[in-house]
């Protein structure tokens, strides 16, 4: 079972390292992790999509309220889940395929970033079924390089993650 | 109290005052000099151990004495990394400590200098929390933040790391009056709520049954333990960790549970309708098999919320601290009887008790029994002693066999299992408590890894006792080997060890052998009224097994 977990954190240093120590540990895999500060400078937001069971997840949610510099855990519900994700894919592109690829990112509302003889860079920001998409669509022009960022989510309606 | 210009060495002299501390335990290298060197004006005794890692035990058991976080000191690289071991049976057990390193010069940090290892780092599974000192002016926050970190909540160790260069910077120094952190507020007083459903279901038991764990002696409620199986008719049993917890001759104390436990407490587990896991991790050494809760109501009393529903299945959980939790628990029960139940599980005690007497009477007699030779150790010494027993087939014993009044301790390595505890341990204890009797019950393989210890004894004038238990075999791993490998024993045998009264005269200390059973008592004796250390060389069957059946 995938879970998206929020966690506010001290901006200390090490303390990914513990986060992360503490997910490798205890068996919990980690798909993707994704760290920024938050309005409040002191403290960051580490967003972890993981897998693992129910007894798993509860385990690392009560794990990781142990560690001294973590503020609050909250595992977002998959019906409340706005996830996005940021991913710039490289292709190679001819002058012929240029309007091909400039339709293509008219309809998935992705942007063109960056332009040469050969090649083209788009950006997408969206979830995660809506990247495998676009990716799928690229690739028959042949992919140079793929980046993503991992997954940040916040919950839909007006709760909030604060401290 | 004004600020004054101080270095940070100073600084944490300072703050180690503060904190009450009384001795440290350490081993000195370049990278902690400017401390150590500050030490020497503070009224802080130092002991100088002969290896980091017995230092880290010492400062556990003064700990466990004490009640309160206890301190223990490396240098960087090989001292640090010495101290691990300490550092991860601390945590297992749930003990406080503070254990300060060196670090090399922080221009030098992360480029593989010499004497240089990311001890921070490498400690991160095993401490509570640790600190890796960047900044001097915050020296203070940190050692206060580390002591209250330690001692508190799920008590455990916690790690400072203070590179050599800092330790020389002059600071504007004030030890901080109080801490707060946000985001580290354990619980203490349990839920209400919860309590009182632990009531009822309590109330509607016939068959009830309390596990005391280590968080028992940790959280102090011992008191409260027997006021709670005293007025409600409560059969205890206990872990490892959990073992003085009550008095082992409280008439309702049933001994110890799990691999290596006795018969009726086993038997009180699988038969009880109701369980109360106070302070007690019932981890996989406890309960083997997690079939013995179904039916079981469980209540689980822990100041870890993760220990909760981590082993064992849990209907009424409540989290914080374990002495104040019974006591509230306690206020909402009137006394109650469970007579039929006490009965069943004193017959079965009694069944044992005359099971193992026959054993004992159909046995070769030139060896010690070291059941028997525990059971009278514990006849002879004072009421007040510390019990440190090793690790292997000598710690089964131990467990099995002590004797403890309510002011008796036994304290043992139980979640990391490590050799070479029980003398480091009871240089500690002893330190702690100079007014205590203190033995380490050694086996020669255990023994084997930490007599150097012997020297920081005699050096400091820690009167602690040492029993050797010789087997010349690392016992219980050629138990497993004949149990489980069709007895192919294999790196077991101890062929080559020296004669242990021989190490003991080479330090100067005295002792004899003992060699069969009926010297056992006037040995002891001897011992006990020794004033200086002593070592008992007992000598056993290598036959003599660890398990029950
Ligand atoms: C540091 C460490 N290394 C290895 C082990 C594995 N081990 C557990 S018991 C044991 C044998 C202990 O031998 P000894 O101290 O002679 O005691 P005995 O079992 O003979 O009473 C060993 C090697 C351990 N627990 N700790």
């Amino acid at each position: 079972m995938k879970h998206t977990i929020s966690i506010l954190v001290e901006n200390n240093a090490g303390v990914l390292a513990r986060i992360s120590g503490l997910f490798a540990r205890r068996g919990f895999n980690i798909h993707s992790l994704a760290v920024g500060v938050t309005d409040d400078e002191k403290v960051s937001r580490v967003t972890i999509v993981a897998n693992g069971d129910d007894y798993t997840l509860e385990q690392i949610e009560k794990q990781l309220n142990k560690l001294i510099d973590v503020i609050k855990v909250r595992t977002v519900k998959p019906d409340e889940l706005l996830e996005r994700e940021l991913i710039l894919v490289k292709v190679n592109c001819t002058a012929q395929q240029r309007h091909e690829l400039i339709s293509i990112a008219k309809i998935t509302q992705a942007k063109i970033s960056d332009i040469s003889v050969d090649s083209m860079t788009l950006e997408l920001s969206d979830n995660q079924p809506q990247l495998e998409n676009f990716q799928e669509l690229l690739r028959p022009y042949g992919i140079k390089e793929i980046v993503r960022t991992g997954t940040i989510a916040i919950q839909t309606g007006s709760a909030s993650l604060r401290i | 109290m004004a600020k004054e210009t101080i270095t940070v060495a100073a600084a944490m002299v300072k703050a180690l005052e503060k904190e009450n501390i009384k001795h440290i335990f350490g081993y000195p290298g370049a990278a902690i000099c400017p401390f150590f060197d500050e030490l020497l004006r503070s009224e802080i005794k130092s002991i100088l151990v002969r290896h980091e890692v017995n230092g880290g035990h010492s400062a556990g058991a003064y700990a466990r004495i004490t009640g309160k976080p206890a301190v223990c000191i490396a240098t960087s690289g090989p001292g640090a990394t010495n101290l691990i071991t300490a550092i991860a049976s601390a945590h297992m057990d749930s003990i406080p400590i503070v254990a300060i390193t060196g670090q090399v010069v922080s221009g030098l940090v992360g480029r593989d200098a010499f004497q240089e290892a990311d001890i921070t780092g490498a400690c991160e599974p095993f401490v509570k929390h640790s600190f890796l000192v960047k900044n001097a002016d915050s020296i203070g926050e940190v050692i206060k933040k580390a002591f209250y970190i330690a001692g508190t909540g799920r008590p455990g160790p916690v790690l400072i790391d203070v590179p050599m260069d800092i330790q020389k910077q002059e600071i504007e120094f004030e030890y901080p009056e109080s801490v707060e952190i946000r985001s580290y507020k354990p619980s203490f007083t349990g839920n209400k709520l919860q309590i009182k459903k632990a009531a009822e279901a309590l109330k509607k038991s016939s068959k009830p049954l309390i596990c005391a764990g280590g968080g028992v002696i940790a959280a102090g409620a011992g008191n409260e333990l027997k006021t709670l199986s005293e007025m409600c008719d409560i059969p205890v049993i206990s872990t490892m960790m959990g073992i003085g917890a009550i008095s082992t001759s409280h008439k309702s104390y049933f001994g110890m549970l799990g691999v290596f436990g006795v018969r009726t407490a086993k038997l009180a587990l699988k038969e009880c309708d109701l369980l109360i896991a106070l302070g007690a991790r019932m981890s996989d050494r406890s309960v083997t098999d997690s079939s013995v809760f179904d039916g079981t109501t469980v209540i689980h009393i822990d100041v870890d919320p993760a220990e909760i529903g981590k082993n064992a299945p849990v209907n009424i959980p409540i989290v914080g601290d374990v002495k104040r939790i019974t006591e509230q628990f306690t206020e909402e029960l009137a006394p109650m009887r469970h007579e039929e139940w006490q009965a069943a599980l004193r017959r079965s005690k009694q069944a044992n008790a005359e099971k193992a007497a026959e054993e004992l009477r159909g046995r070769n007699g030139s060896y010690v029994n070291p059941k028997s030779f525990i059971k009278a150790l514990c006849g002879v010494l004072p009421s007040k002693c510390v019990i440190c027993s090793d690790v292997g087939s000598n710690q089964i014993w131990a467990a099995n066999n002590v004797e403890l009044t309510d002011e008796g301790r036994f304290i043992t390595s139980g979640g990391m299992g490590t050799m070479g505890y029980a003398l480091p341990a009871a240089v500690g204890a002893k330190t702690a408590d100079g007014s205590a009797e203190v033995v380490a019950l050694c086996g020669d393989g255990s023994f084997q890894m930490c007599f150097m210890e012997l020297a920081t004894a005699v050096q400091h004038n820690i009167n602690v006792k040492v029993v050797v238990f010789v087997n010349n075999y690392l016992g219980m791993v050629r138990e497993l080997q004949d149990n489980n490998y069709g007895g192919r024993r294999t790196m077991v045998d101890l062929s080559g060890s020296p004669d242990y009264l021989k190490i003991a005269e080479a330090y100067g200390i005295g002792g004899e052998t003992v060699t069969s059973d009926h010297q056992a008592e006037s040995a002891v004796k001897r011992m006990a009224e020794s004033v200086k250390p002593y070592l008992l060389q007992v000598m056993v069957d290598s036959n003599e097994r660890s398990l029950l059946e």
